[in-house]
């Protein structure tokens, strides 16, 4: 990534994040930005490392009881904020290298991850009695955790951020993740990455370790995803079990395939737009209007629309948009793998064959 | 992986493997000469391809010994193996279809070298083989013959000092065969060559010395005239011996 394109990322990104609060509620817009950071973990180990984890709940879920959890207990939020980066990404290591050594791929891996996580959320469910406490924090099963500290100043406990600082903090961070996991996927790392998930065996058969690069990738994934779930908790200021549950698990994958996988934009404006669209159905007002017998509930509306965008646009929305503009502008293969986006069905049928 | 002092590059002993209760190798023995450049022939099911999944480390033997260049490779993961400096070509074409022929040379030249120097071994690579043309194309768009081309472009890119061919003629138009004799006989003045492949014309032009794999066994080596001269050779391939 030339500096450039990192200048250009962040002068659309200030725009992007000082005009959205013009149009909308700042506490929805601090929980869709850390929905857009789980949407940028599943970007990047699923699209760039072809790694169908059916289970980041279970690292972002885990980010936010790790930060509740580590806040109560010391009365401050930075300790837990760097915890729930760092305890996530080792559980994903370990969960990875159990997984990527015992050589599981593809649908057994999405299994396996989606069990993790709805395991969690059964132990995190049972957790309501007054024996499951970690220190000085109740567990709190169905319940969750409210009331932990929050972010603060550094330095000050007292000084909390909140409502727009609150936000300005969360999109700040989100961008850094974005242009971090840019860079990465520019190193030599990165590239090494998507040849992988084009063809393991050749990138085996040229000498690399496929275990221990995707083990690397999968934990990196799980850090992003921890820090998103402590950037809703600070959000939410409760946490609950549904963190870890299956119709989040389910709802990150539809963020991912209808924003496109294979970029990194596109997951986390496919997580910003379904989760308001989520927001707006769940609003009473719009509940009110057909009565009891809501036939927009919510999991009918994502279902509709994951069968849509798999029948008419099974790229996603951005890599579409930019296959379009990629064929007015021929020759502008930028991103490693960018060539991917332009083949037709045609061609990946026979390149299967 | 351990080290031991041998003559040849590769040096295989005993090499058996069993299916349950189908012996596809049969206690080979196999030794290649430093530079020296071998093709590895056999009707089908004779186990060439066993043969080389061994030496690639995909397969473990059953029993046996191999070891390139003195190193105890039995049960070494394929990555282990390439990275001594061993370079693969599968049979079918092993490509990264969504990256363009440059990424994928890169990807190859990365291994040993620093960034900046795999960028200039990609550049020499693809003129070396005649593809720097379609640099930026995306390798799935490619056709077969030139899908071939780019795959030896990344065993070419490594650098290696023994390169292991499984039947790297397959699907390649007679033109298209030539190139590939080309490119082998070049690579053969840096490194030592096993090619797995039953296309005896492309073996004619390539090979001296040849191995003839038979039911698990080796039947005969030798030089490539005198052993598809040998009326025994023919009589395996038209499948009159049993």
């Amino acid at each position: 990534m030339t500096a450039r394109q990192v200048l250009s990322s962040v002068a659309v990104a200030a725009i992007v994040m000082f005009v959205l609060p013009v149009f909308f509620d700042v506490l929805n817009l601090t929980t869709f930005a850390a929905y857009a950071l789980l949407a940028l973990s599943l970007g990047f180990v699923w699209g760039y490392g072809g790694i169908l984890c059916f289970g980041q709940t279970a690292f972002y879920g885990l980010g936010a009881y790790v930060y509740a959890l580590t806040a109560i207990n010391t009365g401050e939020a930075w300790s837990g904020f760097f915890l729930a980066i760092l305890l996530p990404a080792l559980f994903a290591a370990v969960l990875g290298a159990m997984m990527f050594y015992g050589r599981l791929s593809d649908v057994y891996l999405a299994v396996v991850t989606l069990v993790v996580s709805l395991i969690l959320f059964r132990f995190m469910n049972h957790t309501a009695g007054e024996q499951w406490v970690i220190g000085e924090a109740r567990l709190g099963g169905f319940n969750g955790i409210p009331g932990f500290p929050t972010l603060h100043i550094p330095g000050d406990p007292e000084a909390y951020i909140y409502d727009e600082n609150l936000y300005y903090f969360t999109f700040v961070v989100l961008v850094l993740c974005y242009l971090l996991t840019r860079w990465l996927l520019g190193s030599p790392f990165g590239r090494i990455l998507v040849g992988l998930r084009e063809n393991e065996q050749r990138i085996e058969l040229l000498g690399y370790d496929v275990r221990a690069r995707k083990t690397a990738a999968f934990a990196f994934g799980g850090a992003l995803a921890g820090l998103a779930g402590c950037l809703y908790a600070n959000a939410a200021e409760i946490i609950t079990p549904e963190l870890f549950g299956l119709g989040l698990a389910a709802e990150i994958i539809i963020w991912v395939i209808v924003g496109g996988a294979g970029t990194l934009i596109g997951p986390m404006i496919g997580a910003a737009v379904l989760g308001y669209l989520k927001f707006v159905l769940g609003l009473r007002a719009v509940k009110e209007v057909f009565g009891r017998e809501n036939p927009l509930e919510a999991t009918l509306v994502f279902g509709v629309i994951l069968i849509l965008f798999i029948l008419f646009l099974p790229r996603g929305v951005v890599p579409s948009i930019q296959g379009w503009l990629g064929r007015a502008r021929p020759g502008r293969a930028g991103a490693f793998g960018a060539g991917r986006r332009r083949r037709t069905r045609a061609e990946r049928a026979r390149s299967n064959a | 992986m351990r080290r031991g002092a041998r003559d040849g590059v590769v040096e295989a002993r005993g090499v058996s493997v069993r299916f349950g209760g189908v012996t596809a190798l049969d206690s080979v023995d196999f030794t290649l000469a430093d530079k020296e450049l071998r093709c590895l022939i056999g009707p089908n099911g004779a186990g060439k391809s066993t043969f080389f999944k061994c030496l690639t480390g995909v397969l473990r033997p059953s029993e046996g010994d191999i070891r390139i260049r003195g190193i105890d490779c039995v049960g070494a993961h394929p990555h282990r193996i390439a990275g001594l400096g061993v370079g693969i070509k599968t049979q079918v074409p092993s490509v990264m279809n969504g990256l363009s022929v440059r990424e994928n040379v890169w990807i190859a030249a990365r291994k040993r070298n620093s960034t900046r120097e795999a960028d200039r071994i990609v550049a020499e690579t693809l003129e070396r083989i005649g593809i720097a043309d379609s640099a930026g194309e995306p390798v799935g768009n490619l056709a077969h013959g030139r899908r071939q081309l780019v795959e030896f472009g990344t065993v070419l890119a490594g650098d290696p000092w023994l390169i292991l061919l499984d039947e790297p003629a397959a699907g390649l138009t007679a033109e298209e065969a030539e190139r590939a004799v080309e490119i082998i006989i070049e690579m053969n003045a840096r490194a030592a060559i096993i090619v797995v492949e039953h296309d005896m014309h492309f073996i004619r032009q390539l090979a001296k010395t040849v191995t003839v794999l038979h039911q698990g066994r080796i039947l005969t080596e030798g030089h490539v005239d005198t052993v598809l001269g040998d009326p025994l050779v023919r009589d395996v391939y038209l499948g009159k011996s049993q």
